[in-house]
């Protein structure tokens, strides 16, 4: 082993300490709550067709970018509410906040929308916070977090009007929005709360439902602490048809002919027997980040891709 | 060669508008289910100038091999200086002006470091220290720098140096082409 390597993983070890220490919690916290632990298959024929996620092939199969598809074909079986802790793969994906391979939270509660799943995810990170000695009161990058429930809550339209002048559920630019996102709208975020923006343009729903009463904007919410986008959770969308038209759109627009980026069959059918749910994926490398006060995912990841 | 900005990283040389760029940082940042979003801060090669430029996934960029060859001086023409690449003897001409001052102390035969971008030279580095003989020991320079302990001198390439008065005509003498001035006296063979 190389004296540089000894070197690194030593420096970070408390941090992986701590990072077993967050597992256990999360999974003490699901079990308490009466939510069945499953694990899908991380080499599978299809990945989820999504427009800016790209899986590696491998023979002609993909590694998974998501475990929601296969979580879902469990939920339509008749699982009830179901949790997974697994690795996922996206390509071209690296930088401080990524690693082309990364640890995925994703839990689904069957009667339950987006914002009892944002509900669920104040309880367990603050349910893991306590655990480690924490309180409600965490310190990230110089700044303190009051993470007491609730967090403050904003709309996707108010945070742009506020912060980048427009406003997407009238007229989505989506060039712009990406930017704008990152630019104006999360540096407007408080430093000192975590931030829930609701109710994305419908253009960006991917599997979420529309809201009801607002077919503009999706039932989907995305967690925000210090800058970090933690979690993206959905009422899901359970229309076969409607999914299969979204799948058709993106990949028209990556160019994805059906035969090198399948339809996925079976999980469309499964959509017949899938019950009202909401849903969420959680980056736990992020969440460690944050318990750890590290800036980077490569302090609270052992072999991230260049060390490998 | 076109490259996928996903492919950029800090290693990378890319040609912008016919201008060569080095890449000195590279800040990936994606919002969940969106565009990856490329900031590449770089440095212009010719005139060192730092800049950000922010590029999406999908975007191709024109990466640039910039690389260092040896190569030996052979000879003059015109307002051109002919170099022949010590590993391929391939010749390349090169303006003078790419050299400025530098040109003065060039022999025939020197061995030089050349920066390449492509097969086009775009930088020429004398080594540090060059051995001249001296052809003329005593000149008489418009601005007049002699003084009790230093005259001018000419060089066997052209150039006109101040030196020690001791310094006589035959001698070699050890210039540093950084500054263009005397060292010292090497001694006679």
């Amino acid at each position: 082993m190389s004296r540089s390597e000894t070197l690194r993983l030593k420096q970070i070890k408390a941090n992986l300490e701590r990072r077993a220490l967050v597992l256990d919690s999360i999974r003490a916290f699901f079990k308490k709550e009466g939510f069945l632990e499953v694990e899908t298959p991380l080499l599978v024929p299809q990945a989820a067709p999504e427009q800016f996620i790209a899986p590696f092939t491998v023979n002609g199969w993909f590694l998974s970018t998501s475990p929601e598809m296969h979580m879902k074909r469990l939920l339509a079986a008749g699982y009830g509410n179901v949790f997974q802790i697994t690795h996922c793969f996206r390509k071209g994906e690296r930088g401080q906040l990524h690693n082309p391979e990364f640890t995925m939270l994703e839990w689904y509660r069957v009667d339950a929308g987006y914002l009892q799943i944002t509900d669920d995810t104040e309880r367990l990170v603050l349910a893991v916070a306590g655990d480690l000695g924490l309180g409600t009161t965490i310190r990230y990058q110089g700044e303190d977090i009051e993470l007491a429930r609730p967090w403050p809550r904003t709309t996707v339209s108010n945070a742009f009007q506020k912060s980048a002048d427009w406003d997407p559920a009238l007229h989505l630019d989506p060039e712009r929005f990406d930017l704008d996102l990152v630019d104006k709208v999360m540096p407007g975020f408080s430093k000192n709360r975590p931030t829930v923006l609701l109710d994305y343009p419908a253009a960006n729903a991917s599997m979420a439902r529309l809201k009801l009463g607002d077919r503009r904007v999706a039932e989907r919410a995305e967690v925000f602490i210090a800058g970090l986008e933690l979690a993206n959770a959905y009422t899901e969308l359970t229309d076969a048809a409607e999914l299969e038209k979204r799948f058709r759109e993106v990949m028209e627009e990556t160019g994805d002919s059906e035969g090198h980026r399948p339809m996925p069959r079976r999980f469309l059918k499964a959509m017949a027997d899938m019950p009202a749910c909401g849903g969420i994926a959680l980056g736990v490398d992020r969440l460690v980040m944050l318990l750890c006060d590290a800036a980077s995912i490569d302090k609270v990841v052992a072999f991230p891709r260049e060390m490998a | 060669m076109s490259i996928e900005i996903s492919e950029v990283n800090r290693n990378t040389k890319l040609l912008i508008d016919g201008v060569p760029f080095a890449v000195e940082d590279v800040n990936f940042v994606k919002p969940g289910k969106g565009r990856a979003i490329y900031r590449i801060r770089m440095r212009n090669l010719f005139d060192g100038v730092a800049k950000e430029i922010t590029y999406h996934s999908g975007d191709r960029v024109e990466e640039v091999s910039i690389v260092a060859h040896d190569m030996q001086y052979l000879y003059e023409e015109g307002d051109h200086l002919v170099f022949m690449d010590t590993e391929s003897y391939e010749q390349h001409s090169v303006s003078k002006d790419l050299l400025g001052n530098k040109a003065q102390f060039l022999k025939e035969s020197m061995v030089v470091s050349t920066i390449m971008m492509g097969s086009r030279v775009i930088g020429v580095d004398l080594p540090k220290f060059v051995e001249l003989r001296v052809v003329e020991s005593a000149v008489s320079t418009r601005t007049d720098t002699v003084t009790a302990q230093m005259k001018a001198v000419r060089l066997e390439t052209g150039a006109t140096v101040n030196v020690p008065t001791f310094v006589k005509e035959g001698d070699t003498l050890k210039i540093d082409t950084r500054t263009g001035t005397y060292v010292e006296r090497v001694t006679k063979k």
